[in-house]
């Protein structure tokens, strides 16, 4: 009887120890994964002046466009400060999407200016643009995996039963909230004259 | 089947792998310790003072070449194959086309939460790209001149995904274990043959019925050398098996990094019509390519020979499997593979 007792406490005990573990290794994931979105959006942050700078001569009349994203990036910087896996990551991924948007304007205008794409380094800069938005794509992709595995895991049975003990708690994932940011953009072919 | 998602579909095809693997480890075992088997049984009627095989020497002896074998090609292998193509180590991005491989090598390391690898250039104007190095940490991608000037970014990237797939999936550790297994398998063949016609002809001057044991003794000794013979052909069919999975799988994991499998089934189609041969690529590193470098049109037919002989899929099967996955994907924002 003390034997089979014994033998009772060693596997729970072994199960706590082993859920604990999983818990906490996916908690480092998670944060890790966060890092790197961290790093990339900051990658995107410090690029935008860079490439204001590159085209501001040349598109002296397009200001609206460029003030569009100096102002979108200011705002994004602002929240990335104090975004983290338990707060503030929708708001900042609201910003974040404002600027690309700002930024995917600011691309259709400098297609219409040929002569600039010839003689600046703006081509270059383009690319690098091009990398530093799929790397943000990635970099969510990977965080929103990794943090939805943590999330799920957290709430399933038997782990739930040690969340507390690993401090585990539900992560936001870096989607956008409000409606507007997903709604598709109406294009309108009719070429009737407008009101 | 086709309704699981595509992270329990991988899960089987590993398990579908790992079977093979075990049926080639245990056609492994078979050849040097079921000659152990047969020389112990067949000296089973000696007399005393004679010598009585009872240590399995001859399996120990083959496992002891196998790793030893696996371990020089495990220490060695990334080096030779790198030097063998001739490729040249990208370190600082000079042209347009090299900065935008830099770019979608780290945007892929990123998708798969790896670390970044070491990139290569093969100086070969055929398009085709390899990957690397035993274990994530060092890892190394290369592609040829042509990949990089003949694929739109959208396709390079899928190419660049499927080589990181290859490195997360630890496929260069397995192949290489397999390709030393195959190794040593005709190493044992080899010499038991010649050893079969030399000591042919000394029993026939001798005449010696002594050993004896029974039928079962010639049964086996029979079924021995029968696999024995044969298993230079088999073990590498068993290789070869092991490698068109992977390289499905490998074709599944890049969708999941890009979420864009026809971009790379587009990729496919624009290495295929380039097809001449990729003179850099020699025969030893065909399976680790993206597609076939020798040109084989055994890739190119479906059929039994071309399942069997072929280090790659087919690759019309490849390129319809990704086009199914990105039309599900589209339809319902689900990446499924489809069933084999």
């Amino acid at each position: 009887m003390q034997w089979l007792l014994l033998i009772l406490l060693i596997v729970v005990v072994g199960f706590v120890i082993s859920a604990y573990n999983r818990l906490i290794a996916l908690k480092g994931e998670t944060l890790n994964a966060w890092k790197q979105i961290d790093v990339q959006l900051k990658r995107r942050h410090d690029l935008i002046p860079n490439l204001v700078n590159a085209v501001k001569g040349a598109m002296d009349f397009e200001k609206d466009t460029l003030e569009a994203v100096i102002q979108a990036r200011n705002q994004a910087v602002k929240l990335q400060a104090s975004a983290s896996p338990t707060g503030g990551i929708q708001a900042l991924a609201g910003a974040e999407a404002a600027l690309g948007a700002a930024l995917s304007r600011f691309n259709v205008v400098v297609e219409q200016y040929p002569a600039l794409k010839a003689t600046s380094n703006i081509g270059q800069l383009q690319e690098e643009l091009t990398s530093t938005e799929n790397r943000v794509a990635f970099a969510r992709q990977l965080y929103n995996d990794t943090a939805t595995s943590y999330n799920v895991k957290q709430q399933q049975f038997p782990w739930n039963l040690v969340a507390g003990l690993a401090k585990a708690e539900t992560v936001e994932l870096y989607e956008i909230e409000e409606p507007k940011e997903r709604e598709v953009p109406v294009v309108d072919l009719s070429m009737k004259p407008k009101a | 089947m086709s309704t699981a998602n595509l992270f329990e579909q991988q899960r089987q095809n590993r398990r579908r792998s790992a079977v093979l693997v075990t049926v080639f480890i245990l056609f492994f075992a078979w050849i040097g310790f079921g000659g152990d088997l047969v020389l112990y049984l067949q000296s089973g009627g000696a007399e005393p003072g004679q010598y009585r095989h009872t240590v399995p020497l001859v399996g120990i002896a083959v496992t002891l070449l196998a790793i030893g074998m696996t371990g020089f090609a495990w220490r060695t292998g990334a080096k030779q194959v790198l030097s063998a193509t001739g490729a040249w180590e990208l370190i600082s991005a000079s042209t347009d086309d090299e900065r935008r491989f830099v770019n979608v090598v780290e945007e892929m390391a990123i998708a798969s939460g790896l670390p970044k690898p070491k990139v290569w250039i093969v100086p070969d104007d055929d398009p085709n790209a390899f990957a690397t190095g035993i274990d994530p940490k060092t890892a190394h991608v290369a592609v040829t001149r042509g990949l990089l000037k003949t694929l739109t970014r959208d396709e390079l990237q899928a190419v660049v995904a499927h080589e990181m797939a290859h490195v997360r999936n630890l496929d260069v550790r397995l192949m290489t274990l397999l390709a030393a297994l195959v190794g040593v398998i005709a190493i044992v063949s080899d010499v038991t043959m010649r050893g079969l016609r030399f000591g042919g002809r000394g029993r026939s001057g001798g005449g010696g019925k002594k050993g004896g044991g029974g039928a079962l003794v010639i049964v086996l000794l029979v079924l021995w050398l029968v696999t024995v013979i044969l298993a230079p052909i088999i073990s590498r069919m068993l290789a070869l098996a092991v490698s068109r999975k992977r390289e499905y799988l490998a074709d599944a994991t890049a969708a999941q990094f890009t979420r864009n499998p026809a971009a790379l089934a587009s990729a496919l189609e624009k290495i295929e019509h380039a097809d001449a041969p990729t003179k850099a690529i020699k025969h030893g590193v065909a399976h680790l390519c993206i597609a076939d470098p020798l040109g084989r049109r055994v890739t190119n037919r479906e059929g039994f020979v071309a399942d069997l002989l072929a280090t790659h899929p087919p690759m019309a099967r490849r390129i319809a499997r990704l086009k199914q996955m990105a039309y599900q994907y589209e339809k319902t924002g689900e990446l499924v593979e489809p069933a084999l």
